[in-house]
């Protein structure tokens, strides 16, 4: 059972798409929406949300803070 | 575990830090400019002394850093900003003063500000990122254009013979008695950027231990400048810029490595 | 206690500025002003009050070292000559751009180019029409006597601060080598930090305390129409200095038929060839600007109801003659007269060219 559970919230209007969070993610759970926002930027959302392990390397690399992360302790 | 429950304020581990504004920035997509604002911001607001911290603004596309960073800032003109920061640390000795610019104007119309003020060692930190272009003015050549890189005034690529080689401008600081840290760092992955944020860290620790001058360069990507995606502008960027400019600290303690 | 010495120009404005409570000086070599910073290197006044005092390594870096201090309030000088201001120039605007406080000194010597290192006025368009970029002025103090190096150092201060603007001083290389009699004021007591804040905090960059929005010093305006707003915060500034800070002096001119208008040292020696005229029978006078900007045009407006004739005497190929001719609006002819290229014309010279130019 994971002792950490993690989540990210992306400020969808500030994200520019650059994707340069993507590769950071040891769990591959960041993806690009096929919407765009009001600048017209697809932006990034977790596609795979139950492996953040809220580790915050996404949000360290987002030139535009763009990512907030949280993270909680699972009883086992 | 519904996402809803972790995301509640009390489990907030990472957020946006209280210096930087709201602005949206100007900077393009994936561009390490807005990595390296927020790094520096962070370590100012973790080391408690914005309220004693002026910031120098370069002419470039960093100009705009004052709608960026919630600190005092003084836009300096192009290549003067170690000029201007020497006078702001030495009327206001207890301050912590940086300048932020990039490699056009600190390697190129600002070479003599900048090696006067390492050589005579202000108590300042400069913080140099380097992206080998010219950004705000649309992709001209740089003092640290790569060899072959193309530009819009190297369209076929620089060529040492007429347009001389790129200048390591870190290297030659390093060799000056005044500098007492000088460090090349990157912002473009999680272990980069943390330990960009370290090396930061020790430049302002040194500012308040009145060390001398600390020089952190910071390797970045111009994806528009070199029209790649931001993704492929990091490939490159490690594969071309890092052996050109090798990571890693160059001078601890006023000692060269 | 004021304390009377005998100076060259150059050491007495250095002595004026360290007891005039200034905060800093950035400068570099040139002659002939290096006496400035040779003078302040030798007081070294952080001992007496603090004072920085700093060699760049450039003109260039000088006048940006200026407008770092200047940004965060304190009071800023640096002094040069012709070509380091030529180099200072970009700086200067953006001091008027970004409304910076500020001192800077041109001991004027003859160009253009390298020139020579003898006296000269040859700078005056480059002082009063702007000189650097942009919709701008500079306040210009021209004093004609090492007293006037010294007294007008706490002027410009007085001037700078009022308006939140760049200040010159254009001076000479004669008024900067020559030694004479100065009474300089008692020391003032430099601000400390805590005092800066409080004057100037609003604005300067002192560091965000959490009671106060950033503050940001700039020039820059992308928005057009907030530029536009900028130049014309700058001009009201120049208007209200017209109406209120604009300075000269009369030599006999109340029964003059002709008169010679000149600034700085030119002024000494037209004053000697209104008393040789004077001698001969010929009523001349003198007008002389302290401050070249702002100009007393309507002064010389009048006075050209009265005289025959005018003649500006400055030590170049003429250039204030100019603003002579556009503030007497053709009701009187107006010549020049001037020796250039370092050479200083005599007061026999002087009378020699109004006898020439109006009367023979």
């Amino acid at each position: 059972m994971a002792k950490v559970k993690g989540a990210i919230v992306v400020d969808t209007e500030a994200c520019k798409g650059c994707e340069v969070c993507i590769p950071v993610c040891p769990e591959d759970v960041i993806g690009m929406t096929s919407t765009v926002n009001r600048k017209g930027y697809h932006y990034a959302y977790m596609n795979n949300p139950e492996a953040c392990t809220g580790c915050t390397n996404c949000a360290i690399v987002c030139p535009d803070r763009a990512i907030s992360v949280y993270r909680v302790k699972v009883s086992a | 575990m519904n996402v809803l429950d972790i995301i509640k304020p009390e489990n907030q581990v990472f957020c946006k830090s209280k210096l930087m504004t709201d602005t949206t920035l100007s900077y393009c997509p994936g561009c390490g400019h807005g990595t390296a604002h927020n790094l520096a911001m962070e370590v100012i607001d973790e080391m408690g002394i914005s309220e004693d911290t002026i910031g120098v603004a370069p002419v470039g596309c960093s100009v705009l850093a004052y709608d960026f960073m919630n600190i005092d800032i003084t836009q300096a003109a192009h290549g003067r900003a170690p000029a201007v920061a020497t006078a702001i640390a030495r009327t206001w000795p207890e301050k912590y003063v940086f300048t932020y610019q990039g490699d056009g104007d600190l390697a190129a119309i600002g070479t003599a500000e900048t090696i006067h003020a390492c050589n005579r060692g202000e108590n300042i930190v400069i913080i140099f990122v380097n992206n080998g272009i010219y950004g705000m003015t649309g992709g001209q050549m740089a003092p640290t254009t790569l060899e072959g890189m193309r530009s819009s005034t190297s369209p076929y690529g620089r060529e040492i013979e007429s347009m001389g080689s790129p200048l390591k401008m870190t290297e030659l600081v390093a060799n000056l008695p005044g500098v007492h840290y000088v460090t090349r760092q990157a912002v473009h992955t999680h272990k980069h950027a943390r330990k960009a944020k370290k090396a930061i860290k020790k430049a302002f620790e040194n500012t308040r231990l009145k060390k001398g001058l600390s020089f952190v360069e910071i390797v970045s990507n111009c994806n528009s400048g070199w029209k790649m995606t931001p993704l492929e502008s990091n490939i490159w960027m490690e594969e071309n810029m890092f052996p050109y400019f090798p990571l890693g600290d160059i001078k601890v303690n006023g000692i060269l490595k | 206690m004021s304390e009377l010495k005998l100076m060259k120009g150059n050491e007495a404005l250095a002595e004026a500025a360290i007891r005039a409570g200034v905060d800093a000086y950035f400068g570099y070599p040139i002659t002939p002003q290096s006496e400035v910073i040779e003078y302040l290197m030798t007081e070294r006044p952080e001992e007496r009050t603090g004072m920085v005092v700093l060699q760049a390594e450039s003109e260039v870096a000088a006048i940006n070292m200026v407008y770092g201090a200047a940004s965060t309030g304190k009071k800023v000088m640096t002094s040069s000559s012709s070509p380091g201001i030529s180099l200072k120039l970009e700086g200067i605007s953006y001091l008027a751009g970004a409304e910076l406080p500020s001192v800077i000194v041109n001991v004027v010597r003859g160009g253009p180019g390298l020139g020579t290192i003898q006296p000269s006025q040859a700078d005056y368009f480059q002082s009063v029409k702007g000189g650097g970029h942009g919709d701008y002025k500079l306040y210009v103090l021209a004093p004609s006597s090492v007293q006037e190096m010294a007294d007008f150092v706490e002027d410009a201060f007085d001037i700078a601060f009022k308006y939140r603007a760049p200040v010159l001083i254009l001076s000479d290389g004669l008024i900067g080598q020559m030694m004479e009699k100065v009474n300089l004021k008692e020391q003032q007591v430099r601000l400390t930090d805590e005092e800066v804040i409080k004057l100037n905090g609003d604005w300067a960059t002192t560091g965000k305390t959490k009671n106060r929005e950033r503050n940001i010093i700039t020039s820059l305006d992308l928005q057009s129409e907030k530029m536009e707003a900028r130049v014309r915060r700058l001009m009201k500034k120049y208007e209200q200095m017209e109406q209120e800070d604009m300075r000269y002096e009369e030599f006999q001119t109340e029964d003059a038929e002709y008169l010679f208008v000149a600034y700085g040292s030119s002024a000494r020696i037209a004053q000697k060839a209104v008393q040789l005229a004077r001698a001969k029978g010929i009523k001349a006078g003198l007008l002389r600007p302290i401050t070249l900007f702002p100009y007393p045009k309507k002064v010389l407006f009048d006075l050209a109801d009265q005289v025959k004739g005018i003649l500006s005497v400055e030590l170049n190929a003429g250039q204030m003659v100019e603003d002579v001719r556009l503030s007497v609006e053709h009701k009187v002819p107006v010549e020049h007269f001037g020796r250039t290229g370092g050479i200083i014309h005599t007061p026999e010279e002087v009378l020699e060219a109004l006898e020439q130019k109006f009367i023979k």
